[in-house]
């Protein structure tokens, strides 16, 4: 957004009721990153395609810094850059610095996120990664500016096989897509069958042309293709990993054993769900539905835990300087209240925020791991990822 | 334990037993079940369900009138109050609240209801005679305790994204400060001598204790159960007797009631309970503590004399809130 726009905005916000400060509050500015591009074409008719994925929560968490800042006379604003598809990442984190903002969030994937992150003008920027999954992030590529708001792949794949393992269903077949991020999907599934000795019985990769999702009689063939390419060894559940959305939905039902499939489609591990209704989370859909007119997706969700944790920062230490808020959110006596019944933390061995991850349901919350039982000498939440004897992050 | 000590200690219960019984037969506790959509009616000399009264979608706070011939109970998911006849055990009435009730307090004069809207930021204050919302006050994120002073000047409501105890002055309906306090604050209690304000921080696991006058935190309690992880102790329910020595904080998932010396703030102990206890209430003769445990679908009787634990009692689905009649 440019700086008139910004400006318009805030005073629209004024007119329509949002809070009033005091004279000269203390301005809290964050940044928001991006880059233009197709939008996700979800399988599924039932959820909408939506262009602002993201944002939305970053604007909501500044209205709830904002209604929070009213009481402490500090304002937060969010500095909204969104570059082309084929622009450079680095242009834009350098126009950012060159406005005053050292508090990035980024929704942006790995190597435009690393891009950005390795900027000069990046240096003493904290980032915050609300979207990148990528293990390697936390470990061989890890960076010192960088704190990772979004749960890692292996989080998410633990979170899943603590709950596999705690319904004994030990036994997985293991369905994987065709683009990179579903190959890295697969290794932290294999990784977590190894941790919680779980066995990968096979592996299938999924070959066939991605379709549009609208065609008449489609699913015919769906019926009659999945029924054969599912055959094979014996099995508990099916593991599936397709994050690009492109075939997972067609497997349920569709089977040659009448098996769960879960992953990134039937119960899935996510930070976050509509069907979340738990700790307080009615009230921030609700406020979020007002006004994106859409459901929370986890993206959204992740945004809106790093501005609040720029916000939480802001009132705790009552400052605006940057260089103390971020050294806040790094410190000992940060903790984030983000509706998953305890506060959340970073990871001083790779920057990862410590969460509880939810097991949804396409209809309803199925469980939230970690799951009772698995316990850890400091935190349970460390039993989910990559915990500290293991990280590979060295450039911290 | 020697032959003659036991029989001693066991002819002392017996006595105790015999004391305590008329006082605490009399009670009558009313629970709120969240999941159930029902109020569970428990006597107290029994200590059995004994009637299960239909109400709203989602009851939660729930609180007596004046006289205690009505309750007053907030079913959030129908936007509204819903008031139930003591006598006859049946809702009779409907109050408006603003969306989303979930807590709220009558004022000592017994006019009014100050009710937090979850949803919308705010407090709606609410006329019981006219059956009508005479006053919103705009306050933090997410608001949910209410506690109001003796005098009923000073009404604290706690907002639980916001982190703060506001307090608002009830003639002018103003916020007159703000008190920052641990993450997700949850009940606010004044004393008894409206000199201070008790605020529970559910997940910053802590509570605050505040100077009513000067707005100033004066003590912060921490809690620590060998056995429990920190993260699991998440202070929700707080009661104080009237002589003001004693203090009962229910500690959420932890399973445990801490028993706090409210004048040294020292925690004594921790009564082990049912599952994910969320709130409490004193019996009028203050010889009885009762709780309601949201994940084991029941409502702990805690003897105060003898310091334990003494019944289990299931009442409906997710008990949320708990209230006592003499």
């Amino acid at each position: 957004m440019s700086r008139a726009a910004a400006l318009l905005s805030v005073a629209a916000a004024l007119l329509f009721g949002a809070p009033a400060w005091g004279a000269d509050p203390l301005e809290v500015r964050i940044g928001y990153l991006t880059r233009a591009e197709e939008p996700r074409i979800p399988q599924t008719f039932l959820e909408p395609v939506s262009e602002d994925e993201g944002v939305q929560g970053a604007r909501l968490a500044i209205a709830d810094n904002n209604t929070t800042g009213r009481f402490l006379n500090q304002r937060f604003d969010l500095v909204e850059v969104t570059v082309p598809e084929d622009g450079r990442v680095e242009d834009a984190v350098r126009d950012l610095a060159g406005q005053g903002i050292r508090l990035l969030v980024a929704d942006l994937k790995e190597d435009a996120l690393l891009a950005a992150a390795a900027a000069p003008e990046a240096g003493d920027m904290l980032i915050f990664n609300t979207r990148a999954p990528d293990d390697d992030l936390r470990n061989e590529r890890c960076r010192a500016n960088l704190l990772h708001v979004t749960p890692s792949r292996r989080m998410q794949a633990d979170a899943l096989a603590q709950y596999l393992a705690s319904r004994k269903w030990m036994n997985w077949l293991l369905v994987v897509g065709r683009t990179p991020q579903d190959a890295a999907y697969a290794d932290a599934i294999r990784a977590a069958a190894k941790r919680y000795r779980a066995k990968i019985v096979e592996e299938k990769r999924w070959t066939f042309e991605d379709a549009n999702r609208r065609v008449d009689t489609g699913h015919v063939t769906v019926q009659s293709e999945i029924l054969t390419f599912t055959q094979g060894t014996e099995h508990d559940v099916l593991v599936v990993a397709d994050e690009a959305d492109g075939f997972g939905e067609y497997l349920l039902y569709q089977t040659w054993l009448p098996r769960p499939v879960v992953g990134t489609h039937g119960l899935v591990p996510t930070a976050w769900s509509r069907v979340h209704e738990q700790w307080g989370a009615t009230q921030i859909h609700s406020r979020f539905e007002r006004q994106a007119g859409r459901w929370m997706r986890p993206r959204d969700y992740t945004a809106w835990m790093a501005v609040r944790a720029v916000g939480e920062a802001a009132t705790r230490t009552k400052s605006a300087d940057p260089a103390a808020l971020a050294a806040f959110v790094r410190g000992p006596d940060f903790a984030l209240p983000a509706f998953k019944g305890q506060g959340l933390t970073f990871r001083d061995w790779d920057g990862q925020l410590r969460q509880p991850v939810l097991l949804a349901g396409p209809r309803v919350l199925v469980s939230v791991s970690p799951q009772p039982g698995y316990l850890h000498q400091f935190s349970e939440l460390d039993t989910l990822g990559d915990d500290r004897p293991e990280s590979r992050c060295r450039n911290r | 334990m020697s032959l003659t000590g036991g029989a001693a200690r066991i002819g002392a219960l017996a006595l105790l037993g015999f004391v305590i019984a008329p006082s605490a037969q009399a009670d009558t506790i009313f629970v709120s079940n969240e999941k159930s959509n029902t109020v569970s009616v428990v006597d107290g000399g029994k200590l059995q369900v004994v009637a299960t009264i239909k109400v709203g979608r989602r009851p939660r706070g729930i609180t007596f009138n004046e006289d205690m011939t009505r309750i007053f109970v907030c079913v959030g998911d129908d936007n509204r109050i819903d008031v139930i006849d003591v006598a006859t055990q049946k809702v009779v009435d409907r109050l408006p609240s603003g969306p989303d009730p979930e807590l709220f307090v009558l004022d000592p004069q017994g006019h009014r209801l100050y009710v937090a809207n979850e949803d919308d930021n705010m407090v709606s204050v609410v006329d019981i005679a006219s059956k009508k919302i005479i006053g919103e006050i705009q306050v933090g994120v997410e608001p949910e305790g209410m506690g109001v002073s003796p005098d009923g000047k000073i009404l604290v409501n706690t907002s639980e994204t916001t982190n703060m105890a506001h307090f608002i002055d009830t003639d002018s309906h103003k916020i007159i400060d703000n008190v920052l306090v641990d993450a997700r604050p949850r009940v606010a209690q004044f004393t008894g001598d409206g000199r201070f304000v008790w605020v529970s921080s559910e997940v910053g696991g802590t509570v605050s204790v505040i100077d009513a006058a000067s707005r100033k935190l004066v003590h912060k309690i921490g809690f620590a159960v060998q056995g429990v992880p920190r993260e699991s102790i998440q202070p929700v329910g707080i009661q104080l007797t009237s002589d003001g020595q004693r203090a009962f904080v229910a500690l959420g998932p932890a399973n445990r009631v801490a028993e706090i010396d409210a004048r040294t703030y020292e925690v004594k102990r921790y009564h082990l309970v049912g599952q994910r206890v969320w709130n409490l209430a004193l019996s009028p003769d203050e010889k009885r503590l009762y709780t309601t445990n949201g994940v084991s679908n029941d409502m702990s009787v805690m003897d105060l004399e003898r310091g334990r634990v003494v019944k289990s009692i299931s009442v409906g689905g997710a008990p949320w809130g708990v209230i006592v009649k003499p």
